[in-house]
């Protein structure tokens, strides 16, 4: 069976030419980047090669950017390594601001801050999916060390107004932390722009490798590391470079860069036919959240009347890859936090897919997904105990 | 696909015979709740562990299936933990695993299965099916291995149920499945049977009922109260009427010249009756909400075997209908006393190996 891949926001498959590199690199450049010898050399210039193609994405420099192990460990280093856990007694507690829409990696860093004993305020986004300012100027307060707020969301794709954040929390004397992991090639991202101190991004959702992100740390920004052994990366994180990995992202950025205009306008086109072919073919479906500010490839549909987690699974054996809410450990569906913070009831939570468009989908494949809903809604529909058709 | 022996091995024989088939693991309680239950901080070897889905998994990888995990756990709460929880506060001992497959498992989920494109499910379940021609009846029997038989717990399915499901198993003893799952090269063929409840660690379900509302912030109503026996003298204290289940000997903390037994427990004044064994025989019992299954409801007295739990070997019975709407009440009358008629269990009416149908002990 054919299958079609409308799951980019999860990850994304190895574009050819970032294989090319990381196969020219595993086979040419064995070295360690901290040897001194001209092995080490060769293997210490791909790795600056590939960080400036990073960086010229981002619109940073070279020395701001720390390679990671990928998303979750950008925002563990951003989140853990600025906020100081140990004052000491009688010192005023830190305090950390971030969102209910945000992806568990950073999350759960959160978490791990409130049982050291720093409070975390969780601000809830509007019915929209986006956070309102003036709720994070509301909620800082003078022992404030860090805003974390993500540039777009993962499930409805929504755009959050990172400047405007990034300012509010500089005049409240805090840094500003962004998980741009679903943002960065996928919409033009400029860090100086933003105003942001941490940024993070991950290499799989645009076309690289698994196991390899950056996160972005703007000249100054107070950062300890939260690993501890060798002095790799500025002594920010240690371990031996990746520099296979490195060469991927690296890649995969600079194609980024080239094709974004092109591929952000031909994705939200595709976007949109997808959405009005499911909307105008299917009753009783909506997108939730934001439909104007949002990243180019993403939509997110209510079915009301019928589980997505089942919808999802109709789908797949149907040859389309698509997904619902969040993986539990078991890998049963958990209905989306994001959904249920913007406030969507917890049944139209659970009737919600997540389609994520990308570089391998054309207009042929959207139209056999549209068709692929249309006749899966109505089946589970006729079962459905809570479906009465309008 | 609970990961077990059982369902592992129905999904070998389907696809030997080919069959196109999908498998699908439920995820009926999150076994990280509750802790406290297990200090050892292993939520494993029990249903819905991750261990028993990444063995579910693995079979389906083996035999080249698709395979998913879905997510039934607030059906689950809703429809057999609150349930079984209310039941043992009313001084009754439920069958969890009846309301499961009654709500749950021959319910949403043959739904589910439905929905995603299956015409039928197939569960590892030790019971045969077959067809009445004459009477246009699903028809169900213990299955072929008496010792492993679930038909007690599957006497609630109704006919558009069972329409839509196969017990593969059915024909089959224990270990001629495990024989199956070795030739078939499962890789759980050597997995040790379940046991217990799937929720309940360690089938401690008292225990599972205080951390249930200690994790709710419920406090705990006064569940603590007298042990009596039959004449009304006070004989002791006990912790909770959920503790104690009709015929239970242990644990009731009394010292006395011949062996007590709870004979019954009485929720209203939180009470536990205590008395001799043959205190508990009993020749009548009435049962409600009946489901016939090979025969269509009765409306005169029959001749049956009646089983009144899991382990009790079917007693020859009268079975006589109450009122006159369809037999949905009926009055069994043993041949002989049987012991420990316990309220909340189930009267399931067997004609040899033919299950007639069967309700829920009052």
């Amino acid at each position: 069976m054919r299958r079609f891949y409308f799951d980019h926001n999860a990850t994304t498959p190895v574009s050819q030419s970032v294989l090319e590199v990381l196969v020219a690199a595993l086979l040419e450049v064995p070295g360690n980047a901290s040897s001194i010898h001209q092995d080490g050399q060769l293997a210490k210039q791909r790795l600056e090669a590939a960080r400036r193609e990073v960086t010229a994405l981002l619109g940073c420099d070279p020395k701001e950017l720390v390679f990671t192990s990928g998303g979750t460990e950008a925002d563990n280093l951003a989140i853990l390594g600025s906020v100081a856990r140990d004052l000491g007694a009688g010192a005023p507690h830190s305090h950390v601001i971030t969102t209910a829409i945000e992806h568990p990696a950073v999350l759960n860093p959160c978490r791990e801050l409130e049982r050291s004993g720093v409070p975390v305020t969780y601000i809830l986004p509007g019915p929209d999916g986006v956070i309102e300012p003036g709720d994070i100027r509301r909620a800082i307060r003078p022992e404030t060390a860090l805003v974390s707020v993500m540039h777009a969301n993962n499930e409805t794709g929504a755009l959050q107004p990172i400047a405007e954040i990034a300012a509010i929390a500089h005049q409240g004397g805090a840094l500003m932390h962004s998980d741009g992991v679903q943002a960065a090639g996928k919409i033009p991202v400029d860090v100086r722009a933003l105003g942001v101190d941490f940024y993070s991004i991950s290499g799989h959702k645009f076309y690289a490798t698994k196991g390899i992100g950056a996160l972005y740390v703007k000249k100054g920004a107070n950062l300890r590391p939260i690993q501890f052994g060798g002095k790799h990366e500025r002594e920010r994180r240690p371990g031996t470079e990746n520099v296979p990995s490195a060469v991927a992202l690296g890649k995969a950025a600079a194609i980024a860069r080239g094709t974004l205009p092109i591929e952000t306008l031909r994705l939200s086109e595709l976007r949109d036919r997808l959405e009005t072919g499911i909307l105008s073919r299917v009753p009783d479906t909506g997108v939730n959240g934001v439909s104007h500010s949002r990243t180019p490839n993403t939509t997110n549909i209510y079915f009301d009347g019928l589980e997505g987690e089942a919808l999802v699974i109709s789908l797949d054996l149907k040859g389309f890859a698509v997904s619902s809410g969040s993986a539990c450990s078991s890998g049963a569906v958990e209905p989306s936090h994001v959904l249920l913070a913007m406030g969507l009831a917890p049944e139209r939570a659970r009737a919600s897919l997540r389609f994520s468009l990308g570089a391998s989908n054309n207009e042929e494949q959207v139209d056999a997904l549209i068709d692929a809903v249309a006749g899966s809604v109505a089946q589970l529909r006729k079962l459905s105990p809570t479906y009465t058709s309008a | 696909m609970s990961g077990g022996v059982d369902s592992s091995v129905v999904a070998g024989l389907l696809q030997r015979q080919g069959q196109r088939i999908v498998g699908l693991t439920m995820q009926l309680w999150n076994q990280r709740r509750l802790p406290e239950l297990t200090p050892e901080g292993g939520a494993t070897g029990r249903c819905c562990s991750l261990d028993d889905v990444y063995d579910a998994r693995h079979v389906a990888q083996h035999l080249g299936i698709p395979y998913y995990v879905v997510n039934f756990e607030s059906g689950f709460e809703e429809q057999v933990v609150k349930p079984f929880i209310d039941d043992y506060l009313s001084g009754r001992t439920p069958i969890p695993c009846t309301l499961c497959n009654n709500f749950i498992k021959f319910d949403q989920f043959l739904d589910l299965a439905e929905g995603v494109g299956a015409t039928r499910i197939a569960t590892g379940h030790y019971a045969r099916l077959g067809f009445d021609d004459a009477t246009g009846r699903y028809q169900m029997s213990r299955g072929a291995d008496h010792s492993k038989d679930q038909t007690y717990f599957l006497f609630g399915l109704k006919q558009e149920q069972l329409a839509r499901t196969d017990f593969p198993l059915g024909r089959y003893t224990k270990p001629q499945v495990r024989e199956l799952a070795r030739e078939l090269g499962l890789p759980v063929a050597a997995k040790p049977d379940s046991q217990e409840i799937c929720f309940v660690p360690n089938g401690d379900y008292a225990a599972f009922i205080d951390a249930y509302f200690r994790e709710r912030g419920i406090a705990p109503e006064k569940t603590q109260g007298e042990i009596r026996d039959r004449a009304g003298r006070v004989l002791g204290e006990h912790a909770g009427v959920h503790h104690f289940t009709v015929g239970q000997r242990r644990g009731l903390g009394i010292a006395a010249a011949e062996p007590l037994y709870v004979i019954a427990t009485e929720p209203a004044n939180q009470r536990v009756i205590v008395g001799r064994n043959e205190d508990l025989l009993r020749a009548t019992l009435t049962a409600k909400d009946m489901n016939w299954i090979s025969i269509a409801p009765i409306c005169s007295p029959i001749r049956a075997q009646v089983k009144i739990r899991n382990r009790h070997v079917a007693a020859d019975a009268t079975v006589w209908p109450l009122g006159s709407n369809g037999a949905t009440r009926i009055e069994v009358r043993f041949d002989e006393p049987q012991r420990a008629v316990t309220p909340g269990q189930a009267a399931v009416l067997y004609s040899g190996d033919l299950v007639l149908g069967g309700g829920w002990i009052e």
